[in-house]
């Protein structure tokens, strides 16, 4: 495998895992904190719900999605299938409950006597919301990692939705499970090591800036 | 009903099974300090709450000057009027709470929430720390600060605000006497200075009767006797409020 190629690989795989986390993260916290903000009917069956989607499988999503983006799908308009934007759409879906369900974890967990403190001092709304968020930052951040890393360890949905195109579409997993399948082992290997670098240079800075917080 | 004050009328709750209030009525004036006194379990935090519109009362009503401002549940969404009066009261609770800041943005809380501009914040703030002692630690992460450091910040947040009504639940709690001192000259001060209505919570009957202007007694979830420091303590009327003034009454 070229140099560059690797390094266009790695590229594209934190292009791809990086968008779809920061998307999931931009629908996800503020959603997850409304709803660990209030009680209100229902809230066992949707987070019932919501953490059955922990277990969705990857291969299933990718499936859905793939039927969804064909041209014959209700999103074939969209011509994304095989695109960096049908990859980054099936991770954020892969990874959306995540961010969202342990967001909404987190911020419930907030204690009482911050919610009324905040209120007491007229913080309503929005202002209140991002209280909850900065009070819960630590549990947030987690959610927001393990949505990271549930993103750019994942193969089975993009292999199918993004295809594998070699310069186009292949990221570190489905270029692993690429070289796999033809006996390259060491070369496998050698990209298992750097989605293994990759992701513990990040979750450390992440976990750093936990520990620094927390102090 | 007059101008310049914060009331209920008839308040009722229910808390596990338990009526903690049952029709209590209590006026609070614009430039008065008034002490709630009561045994403990007697329902003064929970009015207090429900005063701030933090609990919704099962039965009766609160007037904030002349607006209708009791929370219709648990989970109610505050109408415009109820937010307006909530901008303009505040309450310190017995175990106040420090957000995950610093101790200035702390205190600005308040203030960045209504929005004052950035650069009135500091001269709005810096005093009220320096006034209670707080002022060296404004850097520091106010969770870390101790208990009565936390009770002092507690203070500092509410009274930078332009507030009505100051709501204090035993807000001397944690402190020592010359922090005590600066606390009751404080809650004095914003009531006989800011024109603040101060409603105090407090089983320190010594403490009543250094800064209170009226006295309220809250006994088994009813208010048994209510009236100026001089006459409550001089010539009570109710008989739990005659025991209590002669030390027969714990509270």
């Amino acid at each position: 495998m070229a140099e560059t190629s690797l390094a266009s690989v790695a590229a594209l795989s934190l292009l791809v895992s990086g968008t779809a986390t920061l998307l999931a993260a931009l629908v996800g916290v503020p959603a997850g904190a409304w709803l660990g903000s209030r009680g209100f009917r229902g809230r066992r069956v949707l987070q019932t719900l919501l953490h059955s989607l922990y277990g969705l499988p990857p291969v299933l999503l990718g499936l859905l999605l793939y039927l969804s983006l064909s041209r014959t799908g209700p999103l074939g308009s969209l011509r994304w299938l095989y695109t960096v934007q049908g990859m980054v759409l099936a991770q954020f879906l892969l990874i959306l409950p995540f961010v969202l369900g342990l967001t909404w974890n987190a911020v419930a967990s907030v204690d009482p006597g911050v919610r009324d403190t905040a209120r007491t001092l007229g913080a309503h709304g929005r202002t209140f919301l991002a209280t909850l968020v900065r009070e819960a930052r630590l549990g947030v951040l987690g959610a927001v990692m393990v949505g990271f890393g549930r993103a750019v360890s994942e193969v089975g949905a993009v292999i199918i939705v993004g295809g594998n195109i070699q310069g186009e579409t292949e990221v570190l997993t489905t270029s692993i499970v690429k070289y796999t399948g033809r006996g390259d082992f060491a070369i496998a290997v050698g990209l298992g090591l750097i989605l293994l670098a990759i992701s513990l240079t990040i979750f450390a800075a992440l976990t750093l800036l936990q520990g620094g917080d927390s102090k | 009903m007059t101008p310049g004050s914060l009331s209920c009328a008839g308040v009722a709750k229910t808390l596990g099974g338990r009526r903690v209030l049952d029709g209590v009525s209590i006026e609070v004036h614009s430039g008065e300090v008034h002490a709630l006194l009561g045994p403990s379990g007697a329902g003064k935090t929970t009015l207090l709450r429900i005063l701030n519109m933090l609990e919704a009362p099962d039965e009766g009503t609160v007037t904030f000057n002349t607006d209708a401002i009791a929370l219709s549940g648990p989970n109610a969404r505050l109408t415009p009027v109820q937010s307006e009066a909530r901008l303009k009261m505040a309450l310190v609770p017995q175990k106040p709470i420090a957000f995950r800041t610093t101790v200035f943005e702390n205190a600005a809380f308040g203030l960045r929430v209504r929005g004052v501009p950035k650069e009135e914040v500091p001269d709005r703030v810096r005093p009220a720390l320096e006034k209670l002692g707080i002022a060296a630690l404004a850097d520091r992460p106010a969770h870390r600060l101790s208990g009565g450091e936390t009770q002092r910040l507690a203070f500092a947040r509410a009274t930078v605000l332009p507030l009505e009504f100051l709501l204090l639940d035993e807000f001397t709690a944690n402190l020592d006497p010359p922090n005590v001192k600066a606390l009751e000259q404080a809650a004095g001060e914003s009531a006989h200075e800011r024109g603040l209505g101060v409603l105090f919570v407090t089983h320190d009957l010594f403490q009543a009767r250094r800064i209170a202007d009226r006295v309220s007694l809250l006994v088994d979830g009813r208010i048994v006797e209510s009236a100026p420091k001089a006459e409550f303590f001089e010539a009570p009327q109710h008989a739990r409020a005659k025991a209590f003034v002669a030390g027969e009454l714990s509270v």
